[in-house]
C-alpha cells in the first residue's frame, strides 16, 4: 500500500509543479479531510480531546512570555515575600497568583507554563535526535545485513536489557563529569536531550530494521539496485519513506515517554537547574510540602505532567491504530 | 493442670522477652558520616556520630560540660605544660590495649598533612610519654582553652591502625581512602558492624566499654540510615520505620508534633550560617569580571550584605525558626554580643555602593551551595539568588550534596567564588572563629577554616593574645575589638542561626545537645 502510494506522488509531482502555492496547501488539506486517517481522527471523541488539550498545552507553552505575570527564570523577578501563597480561591489566596505560588515567590501558573516549555523542548528535541539515530542505524542495519547489522543490533540488544532511565543517568552523569561545573547550568538542558535520546534509540532502530528488511526485497527496491542507484540513495529516497509509518507511532509514544524521562531526571536533581525549573523539577520542589499543607505546589505541576503525558500518549495510541491496516 | 502450663510458658516467655529484648535504635539524617576515619572532616555530623565509636580524652555532656573520658584526670603543671592521667584498663574494639602510645601516634596522625582536625592540637609543640599511662602535653604558648575541643580530638589505636595501613588520614577531598575509611577501632560505648557509605551504617553495643557500670542507655543495636529527601525522612519517622530522626524540616514540624506517636524536640543551636567569598584570588574563579577580584573590595562586600533580606528568609524559608545575626557566632559562645546589629537590607544603598566600587551594572559569580547539610540550605542559596538578582548581582547557583560540596570548597581545593557554610565553634568560644575562620591561613592549621582567605594582621594579634590571656576581662575587651574589626571589614554575609530539630518517636527518650551532636549514651528505649 505504502508503495502504491509513493509512486501516485511521484506520478502526480508534474501536476505539483503547475499548482500555485494556495492551491497546492488546498489540495493538500483537501487530500487530508478525504483521508481515512482523517476519518478515524475524527470518529474517536477521546482522540479529539487529547488532540485539543496537547494544542493548548503546546500553544500555551510557546506562548508563556506573552501569557503569563512573570518569568520565573529570572530571580530577579521573584520575591521571597510571596511565597507559599495559596491559590487564588483558598483563604489567602490572590488574583496576582492564580495557581499560588511556591517556596521561592515564584507564580505557580507561570513556572508551569515555562516549564512545560523546558519539558517540550527536551522532549521534541530527544525524540528527534532518537529518531535520527535510530532510524538512520535501522536502515543501515537492515539495508546492509551482514556483520553491520549484528554489530548494530547486538548493541542496540545490549542496550535495551538496561532500563532507559538508567541509561540516561548514567550518560548523564558522565557529562556532569566532563563537562566544566561552570558552564554546566548553561548546557543542562542540551546533557538531557543528548542522555535521553542516546537512551531511546534503540526502538526506532529495531522497527526500522524489521521493516527495511521486508521492503528491500520488494521489486522497486531491486528496480533501483539494478538500475544502478547508490544505495544510500536508495535506503533514503526509497526505502525510508515506506518505513515510516510505524516510526511516526513510536515517536509519538517516545515523546510522552521522553518527556516523562526528563521529568524524572528533574526530579531526582540531575536535570536542569533548580533556579530554571522543568516540571520535573517543580514537583520535587512541591514534595517538600506535602506534609505540611502546601499542596498546590505539588499538585498542579503533577497533573500538567499527567495532562500532557497522558494527552500525548493517546494520541500516539490512535495514530498506532489508524495507521496499521490489519486494525481497521 | 493445662492452664497451669500456659501460664508458666506464658510468665517464662514474659521474662525471657523482656531481659533478652533486643533494643534497637534506628535513626536517620539528612546526609551521611562523611567518612569513618576521624580526622577526615572537622563537621558536626560525622564527628558526633564517631563520638559513639570512638572516645577523646574528654567528653561533654548532655548540658556540654567536658568531663573525663580516656584521661582520669589532668592538671596544668606550667602554663605550658599540661599533664594527662589515663584511664586503665580501657580496651579498643579489637582488644588491644589502650597505653600513652595510642595518645602520642593519634597526636602524630591529627596534625598530620592530610588531617582536617589539624586545629584540635595547634598550640601543641610536642607530647612528652612519662609511662605507659601518663603524658604531658607542652605547648608553644599558654593555651588556657587548649582542651575545650578535645571531645572530638578522639583518640585512635597505634597498633591497629599500623597493622591496616591507616597511618595517614584521609583528607577532605576523599580521594585517598584507607582501612579507617570504612572500619572504625575505638573504645566508645559502641562498635561498628558494618558500613555501607550513604546506605547504612550499623553499630552494636560494646560489652566491654569502660563506662558500663554507669551506662545510661538500654540500647543493644543502632542502625542509621540518611534519607536525603525531607518527606521520606518524614515520613519514615512518622510510619515508625526510624525511631528518631533529624532534622525535621521547619514546615513539617506541625504535622510530626500532632502525631501522637511522634514529637519534635526544638531548642536554639549554635551554628552560623553565613556565606563565604573568595577575597585572595586576584581573579575570581566563577565571574564574568576578568583582572580582579571585587570582593577585595569592602563595598562590595557590604553591597551584597546589604542585599540580603534576612527576615523574608527568617519569616518563608525558615518559618521563623531562625534567629538572625549581625556575627558570625551566636548566643551561648563566649563573646556574643546582642548589642551588636546587622547592616540593615537596603537594596538601594547596595545598589549604590556597587555603582562607587565600579559595577553599575553588577556582576556575575557563582555560589556554591550543599543542599543536604544544613537546614533549607538550597532553598536560603535560591533565596540569595534572587535578592541579588535585585541589585543586579547574578549568581550562578550550584547546589549539590555535601560530600562533593566539601570536597570542592574546602581546604585544600578551594575550587568557588562564593559558598554558604555553617559554623559551630567546638570550644563555644570566640576565639575558635577568629582564629580559625578569620586568621590569615598558614600551615599551621591557622585559619583553615577561613576559606575566603580575609587578613588582617591586627586580628591575627588579637587572636594569639586572646589565646593566651588568662584575665577573662581583658580577654573579653580584646575579643570586642575583634569582632568591631571584622564586622566593619565584612569578612563574611553572616544569616542566622538556625533551631534544632529532632523528631523522635514516643517510646524513645533522647538528650538533644545544643551543638547538634547525637549521642547514642543518652538514649533510652521502652
Amino acid at each position: 500500500m505504502w508503495s502504491t502510494r509513493a509512486c501516485e506522488s511521484s506520478a502526480k509531482s508534474g501536476r505539483d509543479s503547475e499548482m500555485t502555492p494556495l492551491e497546492r496547501v488546498r489540495d493538500s488539506a483537501d487530500r487530508l479531510l478525504d483521508s481515512d486517517v482523517y476519518y478515524s481522527f475524527r470518529s474517536s471523541r477521546v482522540t479529539v480531546v487529547a488532540a485539543a488539550i496537547t494544542a493548548v498545552l503546546f500553544l500555551a507553552a510557546l506562548f508563556a512570555p506573552w501569557i503569563t505575570p512573570q518569568n520565573p527564570f529570572d530571580p530577579g523577578s521573584l520575591n521571597l515575600l510571596d511565597a507559599f501563597t495559596p491559590p487564588v480561591w483558598a483563604d489567602g489566596g490572590s488574583w496576582k497568583f492564580i495557581l499560588g505560588t511556591d517556596d521561592q515567590g515564584r507564580d505557580l501558573y507561570s513556572a508551569i507554563l515555562y516549564g512545560s516549555r523546558v519539558s517540550l523542548f527536551v522532549g521534541f528535541a530527544s525524540v528527534t535526535f532518537a529518531m535520527i539515530l535510530g532510524v538512520g542505524l535501522g536502515l543501515l542495519a537492515g539495508y546492509m545485513g551482514g556483520a553491520v547489522d549484528s554489530i548494530i543490533m547486538r548493541v542496540a540488544d545490549v542496550q535495551i536489557s538496561f532500563p532507559a532511565i538508567l541509561i540516561a543517568l548514567l550518560i548523564n552523569g558522565v557529562l556532569r563529569g566532563i563537562l566544566p561545573r561552570e558552564q554546566f547550568n548553561d548546557v543542562a538542558v542540551f546533557v538531557l536531550v543528548l542522555s535521553i535520546g542516546l537512551a531511546s534509540w534503540v526502538q526506532f532502530a529495531r522497527t526500522v530494521r524489521g521493516s527495511t528488511m521486508v521492503e528491500k526485497n520488494k521489486e522497486y527496491v531491486q528496480a533501483a539496485r539494478v538500475i544502478g542507484r547508490h544505495p544510500v540513495s536508495i535506503m533514503v529516497r526509497h526505502v525510508l519513506p515506506n518505513v515510516m509509518g510505524p516510526v511516526l507511532v513510536i515517536g509519538t509514544i517516545g515523546l510522552a515517554v521522553a518527556i516523562l524521562t526528563e521529568a524524572t531526571l528533574s526530579f531526582l536533581g540531575v536535570g536542569v537547574p533548580s533556579t530554571q525549573p522543568s516540571l520535573g523539577t517543580l514537583i520535587n520542589i512541591g514534595q517538600n510540602f506535602l506534609f505540611s499543607g502546601e499542596w498546590w505546589i505539588v499538585i498542579f505541576p503533577g497533573a500538567t505532567l499527567a495532562l500532557l503525558v497522558l494527552a500525548v500518549n493517546l494520541l500516539g495510541d490512535w495514530l498506532r491504530d489508524a495507521l496499521n491496516p490489519k486494525l481497521r | 493442670m493445662r492452664f497451669k502450663t500456659l501460664a508458666v510458658a506464658l510468665a517464662v516467655t514474659l521474662v525471657l522477652g523482656v531481659s533478652a529484648q533486643a533494643k534497637e535504635l534506628r535513626f536517620a539524617f539528612q546526609g551521611d558520616a562523611n567518612s569513618m576515619d576521624p580526622y577526615n572532616l572537622n563537621e558536626t555530623f560525622t564527628l558526633g556520630f564517631l563520638g559513639n565509636i570512638y572516645e577523646a580524652l574528654t567528653r561533654r555532656t548532655a548540658d556540654l560540660t567536658i568531663e573525663p573520658a580516656l584521661a582520669t584526670s589532668w592538671e596544668v603543671i606550667e602554663p605550658t605544660r599540661w599533664r594527662f592521667h589515663l584511664r586503665r584498663g580501657v580496651k579498643f574494639h579489637d582488644g588491644r590495649d589502650f597505653t600513652a602510645d595510642d595518645v602520642l601516634f593519634s597526636f602524630e596522625r591529627v596534625k598530620s598533612e592530610t588531617s582536617d582536625l589539624k586545629t584540635r592540637v595547634k598550640t601543641v609543640k610536642e607530647v612528652i610519654k612519662i609511662d605507659d599511662y601518663t603524658v604531658d602535653f607542652i605547648t608553644t604558648v599558654p593555651d588556657p582553652i587548649l582542651i575545650a575541643e578535645w571531645d572530638t580530638w578522639y583518640i585512635m589505636s597505634k597498633g591497629w591502625a599500623e597493622e591496616n595501613g591507616a597511618v595517614t588520614p584521609q583528607s577532605a577531598t576523599g580521594d585517598d581512602e584507607n582501612f579507617a575509611t570504612r572500619n572504625a577501632n575505638g573504645t566508645g560505648p559502641f562498635r561498628l558492624v558494618s558500613r555501607e557509605a550513604d546506605v547504612r551504617t550499623v553499630a552494636e553495643v560494646n560489652p566491654d566499654w569502660w563506662d558500663n557500670a554507669n551506662k545510661e542507655h538500654n540500647l543493644t543495636k543502632i542502625t542509621f540510615t540518611p534519607i536525603g529527601s525531607d518527606p521520606t525522612r518524614v515520613a519514615a519517622l512518622l510510619s515508625g520505620q526510624v525511631d528518631m530522626a533529624y532534622p525535621v524540616p521547619v514546615q513539617d514540624m506541625k504535622r510530626v508534633d500532632s502525631n501522637a506517636e511522634t514529637s519534635v524536640l526544638v531548642g536554639p543551636e549554635l551554628r552560623t550560617i553565613f556565606i563565604g567569598m573568595d577575597q585572595f584570588r586576584d581573579e575570581l574563579l566563577y565571574s564574568d569580571v576578568k583582572g580582579k577580584n571585587p570582593f577585595k573590595d569592602v563595598r562590595v562586600r557590604k553591597a551584597l550584605y546589604q542585599a540580603i533580606d534576612i527576615e523574608a528568609i527568617k519569616e518563608k524559608v525558615m518559618r521563623g525558626l531562625s534567629t538572625p545575626s549581625a556575627m558570625m557566632i551566636g548566643a551561648g559562645v563566649h563573646g556574643f554580643d546582642p548589642a551588636i546589629e546587622r547592616f540593615p537590607f537596603d537594596p538601594e544603598a547596595s545598589k549604590a555602593l556597587l555603582a562607587e566600587a565600579g559595577y553599575p551594572n553588577g556582576f556575575r559569580v557563582g555560589l556554591d551551595c550543599p543542599n543536604d547539610r544544613y537546614v533549607n540550605d538550597e532553598a536560603i542559596c535560591q533565596a540569595v539568588v534572587s535578592m541579588m538578582a535585585k541589585v543586579g548581582v547574578t549568581l550562578d547557583l550550584n547546589a549539590q550534596t555535601k560530600g562533593l560540596f566539601f570536597g570542592k570548597v574546602l581546604r585544600p581545593s578551594l575550587d568557588y567564588s562564593m559558598y554558604l557554610l555553617g559554623w559551630t565553634p567546638g570550644s563555644f568560644d570566640s576565639h575558635n572563629v577568629i582564629y580559625g575562620l578569620h586568621g590569615c591561613p598558614d600551615d599551621s592549621g591557622k585559619g583553615q577554616f577561613n576559606l575566603g582567605g580575609y587578613c588582617n594582621v591586627e586580628v591575627d594579634a588579637l587572636a594569639d593574645k586572646i589565646l593566651s590571656e588568662t584575665d577573662v576581662k581583658v580577654r573579653d575587651g580584646m575579643i570586642t575589638e575583634a569582632w568591631a574589626k571584622t564586622i566593619a571589614e565584612v569578612s563574611y554575609l553572616p544569616l542566622h542561626q538556625q533551631a534544632l530539630a529532632w523528631g523522635v518517636r514516643s517510646n524513645v527518650s533522647v538528650k538533644q545537645r545544643a551543638d547538634n551532636q547525637f549521642a547514642w549514651r543518652h538514649v533510652v528505649i521502652q
